[in-house]
């Protein structure tokens, strides 16, 4: 029997999901296919949950959704070896309903997200994998899976298949992706018993906290860290440019001890157990790396579409979002009596255009390059930051007038004035 | 030919973890998996029905959460499936499973006449062996328990030969059918599902029994009453206080790693070495 869809959607991580939950509340036939044993098996991520992306698709998602604990303090750590400076914002503000920001365990949350898409009426297979996209000349007509009589036939196909979309790349939508539009990120998660973490954290019920790093910890590679407090773990990672792996010849994990016995960081986790250790690769190509969205019955959404912030740390609320605007295309080109054609499915663009998606990442497109090209962002600044800070709180007769010029000197030894001045400017046009 | 198949659900226990703290199983979040052993059952009985026809029934009793385990037997090939669930069976332990289980094969053999029972040959949660032998009594069927291989079935005179292992070799037994045979890992790999079954087991309407659908209507023989076993505490046995260490040795040669090795031993425990010359000499 030839089985056939209005959608096929490829992949069940938050855009795939997003997607099918959207089709199948509209009353539109959808098979969303999965290669993992269950929704969320193969999904990697920090994990922040950013509410408002998820509310438009679920507005009572609070009600039974696992979360782990609401952010009400974030802090952001300029590292050296031994030291960090920074800045740590804590509201009450973020203490009151509905909350903004949450902490969450994927392979959890991705199962619950998936049971409000069955719910829905879409049909789930998980556990097979999407080899090929059936082409009627240019047109994508249905996929073909690893199974025995796997060809699918549908309507639309929507590809949500992660970065790295094989299927994509297959179907030569977007070519192979370049080591320095990715990054490589490892996380572990931490067993520490609930009062443990609230002591540390200085926290209670189920308050989190986050802590953004950057520095040396990276080893002048550009990357981030991050540790995130969930109700019974913590969370802890890094993640850099795959370029720069290589580059520096060293491993993700290596760098990953390396964080945890950082004098301000080890104490964090000390006495945990580890339950889980993960990698994944993060696309942060940005704006720049983008493959072409939509075309003859296809389009692209999530991961698999570059729609990672890189800077501000988004990703899953990006990929909720393009999952949405493709599934809203679709029902109001069906209402429309319309044919998803390339022509028609324009309009997705149009949807992702006039959202914070595109904005976001347009305003940041050229920071990637910004940078690859200027290491010591990641490896001066924190040591020089770092060392002012100390030279000023150490109290040892000398006058403050000549600690002040004994700081403007070691800035200017490290960088000059011309490249202070240059180092500003570029950042201020990469943020701008 | 009507094959009923025992699973469990069961947590992979190659994910399982012990609380630190309390020392309990963490069961929160840890992915489950059809009992391995059952698997080897379903595929045994799959290609009985790939031979001979007939109808494969699979059947397991839990929480409706195992319902998943049942979809996925579906989407191998079994043609049926129940779930036996209710409230009166929390806390069931062989005896009352095994009476729980038979009850809802007698409702299923009403559908249609059941003529083997297939289990696994113990699940890898409990470990313990007995519910497909309970459920053997109870129906007063054949028994064949670590059967590794089915060698030939003979429908008209209701014969089966069977390869059982045993200590010190293999047994070849026959006997006749109904039966309950319970399957040892290893002889036999699962298919790779079809994508057509696929589609069935994701459309597939499990049968859901509460205890009456179950035919049971005694109930102080299943749940926590019509459990005589008690678990009266559950440890993590306490990591050997004596590390274990790598002899390292520059030859390779038996003699010098021997030498190096008793030289090893002999300081540590100076009395073996003394109890060994006493001897020798």
């Amino acid at each position: 029997m030839v089985e056939k869809f209005d959608v096929i959607v490829v992949g069940a991580g938050p855009s795939g999901n997003s997607a099918a939950l959207r089709l199948a509340q509209a009353g539109l036939s959808v098979l969303q296919l999965e290669r993992g044993e269950t929704s969320g098996s193969k999904n990697v991520q920090g994990a922040i949950l950013y509410a408002d992306a998820l509310e438009k698709l679920i507005p009572d998602f609070r009600e039974d959704a696992p979360l782990e604990r609401h952010i009400i303090e974030q802090r952001m750590w300029v590292l050296d070896d031994d030291s960090y400076i920074g800045s740590h914002y804590r509201s009450d503000a973020f203490n009151k309903q509905p909350y903004n920001r949450y902490t969450m365990i994927r392979s959890q949350f991705d199962k619950w997200f998936s049971e409000r898409v069955q719910k829905a009426g879409a049909l789930v297979i998980c556990e097979t994998t999407v080899t090929n996209l059936l082409l009627d000349n240019q047109r994508v007509i249905g996929v073909q899976t690893d199974r025995q009589g796997g060809e699918i036939y549908a309507d639309a196909v929507i590809l949500a298949d992660g970065v790295n979309s094989l299927l994509a790349k297959k179907a030569g939508f977007h070519p192979e992706l370049q080591p320095k539009d990715v990054a490589l990120a490892v996380k572990e998660i931490h067993f520490l018993p609930q009062e443990l973490i609230e002591q540390r954290f200085n926290v209670k019920d189920d308050e989190g906290v986050v802590i953004e790093m950057v520095g040396k910890i990276t080893k002048g590679m550009m990357g981030t860290g991050f540790l995130y407090t969930n109700r019974e773990s913590v969370t802890i990672g890094v993640g850099c440019m795959l370029s720069d792996f290589k580059k520096q010849n060293t491993t993700p994990y290596a760098l990953l001890e390396q964080m945890k016995a950082h004098p301000a960081i080890q104490p964090l986790i000390q006495g945990g157990e580890m339950k889980e250790y993960t990698a994944h690769l993060i696309p942060e190509g940005g704006y720049n790396a983008m493959p072409d969205l939509y075309g003859d019955g296809w389009m692209i959404v999530g991961d698999a579409g570059m729609f990672v912030n890189a800077v501000h740390r988004e990703g899953s609320n990006l990929a909720m979002t393009t999952g949405m605007h493709a599934a809203d295309t679709l029902i109001e080109l069906r209402k429309e009596g319309k044919e998803f054609s390339k022509t028609n499915l324009k309009r997705y663009q149009s949807k992702l255009d006039e959202s914070f998606v595109m904005k976001d990442l347009k305003k940041y497109k050229d920071m990637p390059d910004v940078f690859h090209t200027n290491p010591q962002f990641f490896n001066d600044y924190p040591e020089m930051l770092s060392k002012a800070a100390r030279t000023m709180l150490t109290v040892d007769g000398v006058d403050k007038k000549t600690k002040e010029k004994e700081i403007r000197h070691d800035f200017r030894r490290r960088r000059s004035l011309f490249g202070l001045v240059g180092d500003a400017f570029k950042l201020w046009r990469a943020f701008e | 030919m009507h094959i009923v198949v025992c699973i469990k659900q069961v947590p992979d226990s190659a994910q399982i973890r012990v609380h630190p703290v309390t020392n309990t199983i963490m069961r929160q979040g840890v992915p489950t998996i059809v009992n391995p052993y059952d698997l080897f059952a379903l595929e045994e009985a799959l290609r009985i029905k790939d031979q001979y026809g007939g109808r494969v029934t699979v059947l397991t009793m839990g929480p409706p959460m195992a319902e998943a385990a049942l979809r996925k037997a579906i989407s191998y090939g079994a043609d049926d499936a129940v779930l036996v669930t209710d409230r009166v069976f929390a806390g069931s332990d062989t005896l009352a499973t095994s009476f729980a289980l038979a009850s809802a094969i007698k409702q299923i053999n009403k559908d249609m006449p059941v003529d083997l029972v297939f289990t696994g040959k113990q699940t890898i949660d409990g470990d313990t062996a007995q519910v497909g032998p309970g459920v053997a009594k109870r129906l007063d069927m054949q028994l064949l328990t670590y059967v590794s291989k089915i060698r030939s079935l003979d429908i008209e005179n209701k014969e089966i030969v069977v390869e059982r292992r045993s200590e010190g070799g293999v047994q070849v037994l026959k006997t006749k059918i109904p039966s309950l045979i319970t399957v040892l890992e290893g002889n036999n790999e699962m298919r790779f599902a079809t994508m057509a079954n696929m589609f069935r087991a994701a459309r597939y309407p499990v049968k859901i029994w509460n205890k009456d659908a179950a035919g049971i209507e005694d109930i102080t023989k299943t749940g926590l009453k019509g459990s005589p076993t008690v678990v009266s505490k559950v440890f993590a046995p306490t990591p050997r206080a004596v590390k274990a260490e790598i002899i390292q040795c520059e030859s390779n040669e038996p003699k010098d790693l021997s030498v190096t090795l008793l030289t090893k031993m002999f300081t540590k425990f100076p009395k073996i070495e003394k109890e060994i010359s006493k001897r020798a000499a």
